[in-house]
């Protein structure tokens, strides 16, 4: 499928990370459409919109050594569950916060996001920024409402990683959930996950979770 | 949740000790009715009936007998839809009985098509030795030149039944040219997109017109909030008018309720700053439609908790109350579609649960009470839409309105199953607190995936969430829902989740409920064997809030044949909720079926056959319906759950 997954078990040089990502980003800009791309490789016309937040975890393999899985938490963008959202980003690791290229008006709930998640959430969160909606405007130049060259300033300045992409099309997808992997401190976490029970890579989780350390084995030979 | 009848608004006087009990075999007495014996006893409550749910019928109610004011009836001020329901203002008391029985009015015996009602059946629950007692023939008023399926049927019956009045041999499963039944088929579709320049306009118009039920959520200052059909622009002018009419009558201090227009019948219903109406042209009653307007308005409440409602109208009364709701028209649409398909579990006001032998459904109890996160308030194994089993606090029971409210998000709209991981859902459960949120966790998982969990749990890569599933959810999954006032139980809940089915897989309680959901529900014919003249029954529990039935298969397998079954059920339910008395049996015939219900504090039964079947074969086969459920009780009924 998508992904391309470590075979077999992993040699003894192997490395395996797990971390908590968050969506955030207004209602019907894409991110649960991203989500599906990223982890089912699937796009879906008519996508109800999401309800609470819907949690699903995908596992990315960086090298032959190198294995990242992503606790997904896809929050819904609507206004009355803004007070739940410290809940998902709390201990997040990363976060891609998502706008729609053909509405400029959710750049700016976007902005919103990324300053409430470099005061609020982990010090060392990876943000990516993601223009969604890609296709649309490969199609008709004229929906562009937000500028690459805006977004691509915007993103530099604040220190974020940027990619316009297409759930629909599976443009820079990949990419982007790539490029957040890359940047993560995976030697630290999986050396931490690998000391045994109870190890928490990266501090992921609000949870207990005593797998961390094995989780990658069953995920990675699954394909 | 009140009773589908109009319990709630209409009063009563309760009789705990009606004096004129004939003997325990429920028939003596009933002479005067000539065409059937009444069914016998009713199944005997067991104490270990207590429990599942709040609603159940206390001892003193079981034993009592309800009847309204003949002044109350204040819901048919406009003409009735149904011809029954005028006739059915004949209310009696006890002292009434006796003088309606020895002079019947008018009767005309050659009136086949006719409904009796027959001798009234108590069930005292202290009574071991007489389960069942019955009146005197009570009641057996003639409803002359009235059938509730014939000659006079309600306008839309009529509509429905438009070809079958022609031949006489056309069956119900057999309707399908039917031009309303085709509108049926069309109910759901989504009007057509409106063109930039408003050329379709009158298209449109047309096509909104065309529904036969239509839904309305207004502000009390009259902004529209939810329509099931149609854009604002096209609704617009209707919410105008009634917002007109609902003002001008709460201004005259006289609340509009209900009024029918040709077939088609409005509802209103006024809760705190908003406004509901609802439009039928199927033949709904008023109580019917309340109930469902009752429903859309929980559902409201459990997106924003009552206080936020009305602080949000108390801060600023014109606000738009569409954007806190963003993204739940889907859930309004589901319970919208879902009343307009005919659904039993919305007629009964009660859940369906999976038939599972008793012992493993005691196996699987046993499983959620160890395995119980101390997070926990309440936990649902739901498998195929129907309820596996339920884990609750002692003290807290599940209100049967909030579990519709559940299933609705789960199995009607389509957000959460398509959604392919967990989810973990705020909700406010308004029959259990309208003034909080609760956190409800949701895994769906087919068995090939609960397997999965179960080999390596909690390390194991949910094959779901992997890239190579091919697995599209469905309904044939396995819900499991986990409900708690904690909003940071996610995980806490999630390794319940992954223990519970560890537990379940060890107990090949996995594979038993996979078996059983294959199996489905039984047809009639295999639930009540020797050639039972019934095509289908519906079954309720009324202490255990619970109902069962057969498969809609053979006979009711399409939509349409489907929506006329629930129409007709419909209106069995409503006649025999019409007044508040627990005993009823009432016997229905047109040309396309002959129907019974039944009525007692324990149980309501529907039954369906072809035809000019003779009622007591009905009858006879309402009696094994009963008989069977009695044998049958513990696997089709939750009786208790898991209780901590
Ligand atoms: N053309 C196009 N439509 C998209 C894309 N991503 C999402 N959508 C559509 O936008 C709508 C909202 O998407 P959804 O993923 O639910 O947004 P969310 O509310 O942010 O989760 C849906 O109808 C999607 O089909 C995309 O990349 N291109
Ligand atoms: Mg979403």
């Amino acid at each position: 499928m998508a992904q391309r997954m470590q075979q077999g078990g992993r040699p003894g040089g192997a490395r395996f990370a797990q971390f908590k990502l968050v969506l955030l980003g207004e209602s019907a800009v894409g991110k649960s459409s991203l989500v599906l791309r990223f982890v089912k490789d699937q796009f879906d016309d008519y996508r109800e919109s999401t309800i609470g937040a819907a949690f699903l975890t995908q596992t990315l393999a960086l090298d032959d050594q190198t294995t990242v899985k992503f606790e997904i938490w896809d929050t819904a963008g609507q206004e009355r569950y803004k007070s739940l959202a410290p809940m998902y980003y709390r201990n997040a690791n990363c976060a891609v916060v998502v706008y729609d290229i053909t509405q400029a008006s959710s750049l700016d709930k976007a902005k919103a996001w990324v300053k409430e998640l470099q005061r609020q959430a982990n010090e060392n969160i990876v943000i990516a920024l993601a223009g969604n909606k890609a296709d649309l405007v490969a199609e008709q130049p004229d929906k562009r409402a937000v500028p690459v060259a805006d977004a691509e300033a915007y993103a530099k300045e604040a220190n974020l990683l940027f990619f316009e992409t297409s759930a629909k099309t599976a443009e820079n997808v990949k990419e982007l959930f790539t490029a957040i992997a890359k940047k993560l401190p995976i030697e630290q976490a999986s050396q931490r996950g690998m000391r045994g029970a109870g190890g928490r890579p990266g501090g992921v989780d609000l949870g207990r979770r005593e797998d961390a350390g094995t989780a990658g084995g069953a995920g990675g030979c699954q394909c | 949740m009140a009773n589908p009848g109009s319990e709630d608004d209409t009063p009563t006087i309760k009789m705990d000790e009606p004096e004129s009990r004939a003997d325990g075999d429920g028939v003596s007495g009933l002479e005067q009715s000539r065409e059937m014996t009444p069914p016998p006893l009713p199944p005997r409550p067991t104490t270990a009936n207590l429990g599942l749910l709040d609603d159940r019928p206390t001892t003193a109610d079981m034993g009592s007998l309800k009847l309204p004011k003949r002044t109350s009836r204040p819901h048919l001020q406009s003409q009735a839809t149904t011809a029954l329901s005028l006739t059915d203002i004949q209310i009696q008391s006890r002292g009434e009985s006796a003088s309606i029985n020895s002079s019947p009015v008018s009767r005309d015996p050659s009136q086949k098509r006719s409904i009796s009602r027959f001798g009234r059946f108590v069930n005292s629950s202290e009574d071991d030795s007489a389960s069942t007692r019955s009146y005197a023939p009570t009641l057996d008023v003639p409803y002359d030149n009235v059938s509730m399926l014939g000659d006079e049927p309600s306008p839309a019956w009529k509509a429905l039944n438009s070809q079958l009045d022609i031949d006489e041999s056309l069956q119900l499963d057999e309707a399908f040219e039917d031009p309303l039944s085709e509108r049926i088929t069309l109910e759901f579709d989504d009007l057509e997109v409106r063109a930039g320049n408003g050329s379709n306009e009158t298209v449109l118009l047309d096509q909104w017109s065309a529904k036969l039920k239509h839904f309305f959520v207004l502000s009390a200052s009259g902004k529209p909030v939810y329509s099931r059909h149609g854009d604002d622009h096209l609704v617009s002018h209707y919410v105008g008018v009634a917002q007109t009419l609902i003002s001008f009558y709460q201004g005259a201090n006289d609340p509009l309720k209900t009024f029918t227009a040709g077939d088609t019948r409005f509802v209103m219903l006024a809760k705190g700053p908003l406004n509901l109406v609802a439009v039928s042209k199927i033949g709904e009653s008023e109580a019917q439609l309340r109930n469902q307007l009752e429903s859309l308005y929980m559902q409201v409440l459990s997106t924003l908790s009552l206080p936020s409602l009305e602080k949000i109208f108390s801060n600023r009364p014109s606000t738009d109350l569409r954007r806190p709701l963003q993204g739940t028209d889907v859930l309004l649409d589901g319970l919208s579609d879902g009343f307009t398909r005919g659904s039993p579990s919305t007629l009964l006001s009660s859940l369906e649960c999976l038939r599972l032998r008793k012992t493993h459904r005691r196996i699987i109890n046993d499983s959620l009470l160890k395995v119980r996160s101390p997070d926990l308030l309440y936990g649902l194994i739901v498998a195929a839409g129907r309820l596996v089993s339920v884990v609750r606090p002692k003290k807290h029971s599940l209100h049967p309105g909030d579990l519709h409210l559940i299933f609705n998000m789960l199995f009607e709209a389509g957000s959460v199953k398509a959604g392919g991981g967990e989810n973990w859902i705020p909700l406010c459960l308004p029959g259990f607190n309208n003034t909080g949120f609760l956190y409800m966790y949701v895994s769906f998982l087919s068995p090939a995936e609960a397997a999965a969990v179960a080999s390596s749990p909690v390390t194991a890569e949910r094959p779901r969430t992997a890239s190579d599933t091919e697995h599209t959810p469905s309904s044939d999954d396995l819900a499991i829902v986990f409900i708690s006032p904690n909003k940071d139980a996610f995980y806490s809940l999630r390794s319940m989740r992954d223990s519970l089915i560890t537990s379940l897989a060890q107990s090949k309680m996995l594979a038993a409920l996979a078996a059983a959901m294959d199996a489905g529900r039984a047809p009639c014919s295999s639930i009540l064997p020797g050639g039972t003249p019934l095509k289908h029954f519906l079954y309720k529990s009324r202490g255990n809030v619970q109902f069962t039935m057969p498969s809609f298969e053979p006979h009711f397998a399409g939509p349409i044949a489907r929506r006329k079954l629930m129409t007709l059920y419909a209106h069995l339910h409503e006649v025999v909720h019409v007044r508040n008395s627990h005993l009823k049996v009432l016997h229905a015939v047109s040309r396309e079926a002959t129907a019974l219900a039944w009525v007692t504090p324990v149980f309501e039964l529907y039954c369906v056959a072809g035809p000019g079947v003779a009622r007591q074969t009905v009858t006879q086969a309402a009696n094994k319906v009963v008989q069977w459920i009695r044998k049958e009780e513990e696997r089709v009924f939750i009786i208790g759950g898991a209780v901590f």
